[in-house]
């Protein structure tokens, strides 16, 4: 059942917004395609909430649409850390050319 | 507080140490490691909901995912990060749409005006920004035309359209149980994000995939108030602020608004400004053999490199770091300027040199590296044009003007890779060629760079 708009939910909302405002203001430019693969890989979170309508098992169209946003969702977690961390293993510091 | 919460709460920690290890890459991976730890936890937690009945179209689901993750994350080569990050929007986006119909779907009799109001906007998010991601990483990948495409009254068009779906937002919201115009939001969202991309060119996309970024997250996070959520309420916060600071920063590289990326429809203000500068510009541009250019090399102590993304895009980049390889055993001082918008992504260059093995010490950004260009020997461009510009300093009518280049026509040589004369992404004329300390070496850069590397040999160090 979709849920009204709760006070404290807005709290908790714009708390993590100034919170994610600093810590993002600190990451290097470096850093920026790793960042942006990150929040991809975090944001697929939406998968929880996939799952759980995906399992209450309602009708057919409620399971399908479900299921789409299950697999969605699974392919930003898994691909997006597998890529986050395949693209962070790649910085490395001096004199590492030898390892081709 | 149950034992789901409490893992909820556990993963939500994870998440945030993990943002903040991306402030330095020696913290970087550890950091990743815990916050994948986190989604476990939390993924974890959300199979034993009490909700859940069957498992057959989770199981499924996860597995098809899992299976469709690994071509797009293992085996896409990095030059096409973006087009890849861009989907992934697309299909974060979707996800939240789709959850948003099925809930309206189910529960359309019986919703509050509140509720109803967050499933439409839900939905309305998740539906243009999936389709609008698509375009640009259709835009990206070369499917659709890179050009803008604009036609008369577009702006009017879009803002007419968004005031429609505003106005159907509300009426749903006050009325819910209308079928009807739930369906005609969510194709009109469809459609919008499709005009939204449509007059955008690709030289715009950085900022267009942080801007999607950003919605994707503000999506998430309204799922999450959708689904009394709280810990997809935090995560979309922090994804949104992320692609929020990416865009205003990739705006700032290119010193243009977010109004003006989305409604200017850059390149159109062109064609009146390049026969002004190719006019001034009367003398022909030096030209040099590799043959000539490693004398240069040869006597240079400091060298400083800016690439752009046609390095990246003819794979120059390793035939790059086999020259500079050769340079450095010969004591010479290199370093790598990275202009913001250097790469299709924001940081996308800096992830390709890191391919090629270059040091992320070597990498510097454009404020840091600028005052240094008066003091380097050679400044060596290599697929970098319009961030090399000087006009951007100087010719107010460029449509460049007033954007942030790196200084390489400070540095006593300046040594161009260059295929052709032709003008760069904005099709705007550089003056960089034309300067007199300045030699283009016309050719296909990966060539230039295995000859450079094959003939450099400096008498005093062999």
């Amino acid at each position: 059942m979709p849920a009204g708009l709760e006070i404290s939910d807005i709290y908790i909302f714009i708390l993590a917004g100034f919170l994610g405002f600093q810590l993002i203001s600190r990451i290097p430019p470096l850093l920026h395609t790793p960042l942006m693969a990150a929040t991809n890989a975090i944001s697929g979170i939406a998968l929880i909430g996939s799952i759980v309508v995906a399992g209450e098992n309602y009708d057919m169209v409620t399971n399908i649409l479900a299921f789409i946003a299950v697999t969605c969702s699974t392919i930003n977690v898994v691909g997006g850390f597998l890529i986050t961390d395949r693209i962070l293993k790649m910085f490395k510091k001096e004199n590492t050319k030898g390892n081709k | 507080m149950s034992i789901l919460q409490l893992c909820y709460v556990v993963s939500a920690i994870l998440f945030i140490l993990g943002i903040r290890s991306l402030s330095s890459p020696e913290t970087a991976r550890r950091g990743m490691n815990l916050a994948s730890l986190g989604m476990l936890l939390a993924i974890i937690g959300a199979l034993f909901s009490q909700q859940i009945v069957s498992y057959t179209w989770i199981i499924a689901g996860l597995l098809l995912g899992t299976l469709l993750s690994i071509p797009i994350s293992l085996w896409i080569p990095m030059t096409k990060i973006p087009q890849r990050i861009a989907l992934s929007h697309a299909g974060g986006a979707l996800a939240a749409c789709l959850i948003g119909i099925a809930e309206y779907y189910r529960y359309r009799t019986s919703l509050a005006p509140a509720s109803m109001g967050i499933v439409a906007i839900e939905v309305m998010l998740g539906a243009l920004t999936f389709t609008g991601s698509l375009m640009v990483a259709g835009k990206l990948h070369g499917i659709l035309p890179g050009r803008p495409i604009t036609y008369k009254g577009q702006n009017a068009v879009n803002i007419t359209l968004f005031i429609v779906m505003v106005c159907i937002l509300i009426t749903i919201t006050l009325s819910p149980e209308m079928n009807v115009m739930f369906y005609i939001l969510l194709s009109l969202s469809f459609l919008f994000g499709i005009f939204l991309v449509t007059p955008i060119g690709a030289a715009d996309m950085p900022v267009v995939i942080a801007i999607f970024n950003a919605y994707g997250g503000l999506t998430g996070a309204v799922m999450g108030f959708m689904l009394a959520n709280r810990i997809q309420i935090i995560t979309g916060a922090l994804d949104g602020a992320s692609g929020f600071i990416l865009s205003i920063l990739m705006c700032k590289a290119m010193n243009r608004s977010i109004m003006n990326v989305l409604f200017g429809a850059f390149g159109k203000a062109n064609e009146k400004s390049d026969t002004h500068s190719l006019a001034s510009d009367k003398n022909q541009p030096q030209s040099i053999s590799v043959e000539e250019a490693l004398p240069f090399f040869e006597q240079a102590k400091s060298i400083i490199i800016a690439p752009g993304y046609g390095m990246a895009a003819s794979q120059a980049h390793h035939a790059l770091r086999e020259f500079v390889d050769k340079l450095k055993a010969n004591g010479v001082n290199i370093k790598y300027a990275i202009h913001p918008v250097a790469g299709r992504m924001p940081g996308h260059m800096n992830v390709l040199l890191a391919e090629a093995n270059v040091p992320y010490t070597d990498l510097f950004d454009m404020e840091e590296i600028n005052p240094e260009f008066p003091h380097a020997d050679i400044a060596l461009v290599v697929g970098a044009n319009d961030v090399t510009n000087p006009a951007a300093r100087t010719v107010k009518s460029s449509p460049i003007y007033g954007m942030p280049i790196l200084d390489v026509d400070k540095a006593k040589k300046v040594i161009v890779l260059k295929r052709s004369l032709s003008p760069g992404f904005s099709g705007i004329d550089n003056e960089l060629y034309y300067k007199d300390h300045t030699w283009l070496l016309f050719g296909d850069a990966k060539e230039s760079l295995s000859k450079l590397a094959y003939g450099f040999k400096r008498a005093w160090g062999a």
